[in-house]
């Protein structure tokens, strides 16, 4: 190989200039975001059940509308479906994993429990830096006049 | 590189064998259950038809009706209001108007239907004049994104999260019926007021800049067993909607008795709102 020093040389500093935002972050991990559940309309659920919000969450008394892995984890799938339903069919009721009927609605049916949306929404995504357009058009609990007392002080 | 045949037949052999094993390693990265997990439905209250259309009474318009219902229908799908916008020119204010349905002139909405000594009785009244949810909708075919579509029930719709902006449709509709946002329709000091200074109706989103947006039928109020804005809004069944395959709704009792007259009908696009006069 002509210009070993060189050639190997280069492609050290290469390696390190590439690699460098795995090293200069190693031991820097921003914590999880815990998402919080602690919204007016949750609580008064958690109460109808005789049981505190942490309780009741843990014994599953007050439910989303699907399993909580899949919400955590296909939360924007199953609102596209929900938008294609409502949008393209003019079908509006969904029929929940708990056996219960809600209405497609981000703004009227998420919300309406999570009125925490900074605490709720915003924590995670701006965590993973997506920034999902929802509230361009969609009104914020905030604006629908329904977020919890501790986020319109914020 | 040459390879014989045997062996390229080989190595094709053994990449297929390795794909087929590889598809469910690939799926185990899918979480379960991503497809429709449950069932939808409509509400119970829901008002549903086969052809929805309307039927508007043109010997019953006056300015008061015209601005009522403008206004109704206005605030129910939070429409900004560029005219009111101080500092905006006139000109600038006029094409940035977002109109969902508004007054037109006799001569502008039925440019084929004037002839000389008219009645001023028809003539000299305001026409209200809306999206017409063609059965054959020029804006549907051109959209390049199927952001706007027809209903089963003929409506023709608007997915606002899918348009692109493209105004392809503005060309296409020969009413102009569909008005572009070319500024953000939301107050940019106060988000909870819309630009022009009417408040944000908590019931119904509000559109974004970039998209192109028009009247709904009022879909929306149609899915929870309400009449739309513009017909609830008229004491005195100026305007009239109901199923056209049903010869008993309001619409097709209406259309009976009177003579009734389309909006530029040669074009071929079918509309489906008829005025009686």
């Amino acid at each position: 190989m002509y210009d070993k020093g060189k050639v190997i040389t280069g492609l050290a500093i290469f390696f390190l200039v590439f690699t460098f935002p795995f090293w200069s972050n190693i031991g820097k991990t921003a914590p999880m975001p815990e998402r919080s559940l602690d919204t007016p309309v949750l609580q008064e659920m958690a109460r109808e059940a005789g049981l505190d919000l942490e309780q009741a969450l843990k014994e599953g008394a007050i439910n989303c509308v699907e399993d909580k892995d899949y919400i955590v984890s296909q939360h924007m799938h199953l609102l596209n479906l929900w938008r294609d339903s409502v949008v393209r069919s003019g079908n509006r009721m969904y029929a929940g994993a708990f056996g219960k009927r809600h209405e497609m609605s981000l703004s009227k049916s998420c919300m309406n429990c999570h009125s925490n949306k900074k605490d709720f929404c915003d924590r995670c995504h701006n965590y993973m830096n997506v920034n999902p357009y929802c509230w361009d058009c969609h009104l914020t609990p905030e604006q629908m006049g329904t977020a919890s007392d501790a986020e319109v002080k914020q | 590189m040459s390879a014989t045949r045997r062996e390229f037949l080989k190595i094709a052999g053994i990449a297929a064998a390795a794909g087929a094993a590889a598809t469910p390693a690939f799926a185990s990265f899918i979480p379960g259950n991503i497809l429709w997990p449950r069932g939808e439905s409509k509400r119970d209250e829901a008002y549903t038809a086969k052809r929805w259309a309307m039927v508007i009474d043109l010997a019953k318009l006056d300015q008061k009706v015209v601005e009522t219902v403008r206004e109704a229908c206005h605030a129910a799908h939070n429409v900004p209001d560029f005219l009111k916008v101080a500092g905006m020119g006139a000109g600038e204010a006029k094409r940035s108007e977002i109109k969902w349905i508004w007054p037109a002139k006799y001569e502008s909405a039925f440019p084929n239907d004037m002839n000389e000594h008219m009645s001023a009785n028809v003539t000299q009244r305001p026409v209200l004049v809306m999206c017409n949810h063609c059965d054959n909708p020029s804006c549907v075919r051109v959209c390049p994104t199927k952001a706007t579509f027809q209903r089963a029930d003929g409506l023709v719709l608007m997915d606002y999260h899918r348009c692109i902006g493209c105004r392809f449709c503005m060309a296409a509709c020969p009413y102009g019926s569909r008005s572009f946002n070319w500024y953000d329709p939301r107050d940019a000091k106060d988000p909870k007021t819309l630009v022009g200074g009417r408040a944000v109706d908590p019931g119904f989103p509000t559109r974004t800049k970039g998209v192109v947006e028009k009247c709904n039928f009022c879909a929306e109020r149609l899915a929870r067993g309400e009449a739309p804005a513009c017909v609830a809004a008229c004491k005195n069944n100026e305007m009239v909607f109901g199923d056209l395959s049903d010869p008993e709704s309001p619409a097709r009792r209406l259309l009976r008795e009177r003579y009734s007259v389309r909006r530029k009908p040669e074009m071929g696009t079918g509309p489906q709102v008829y005025y009686v006069i």
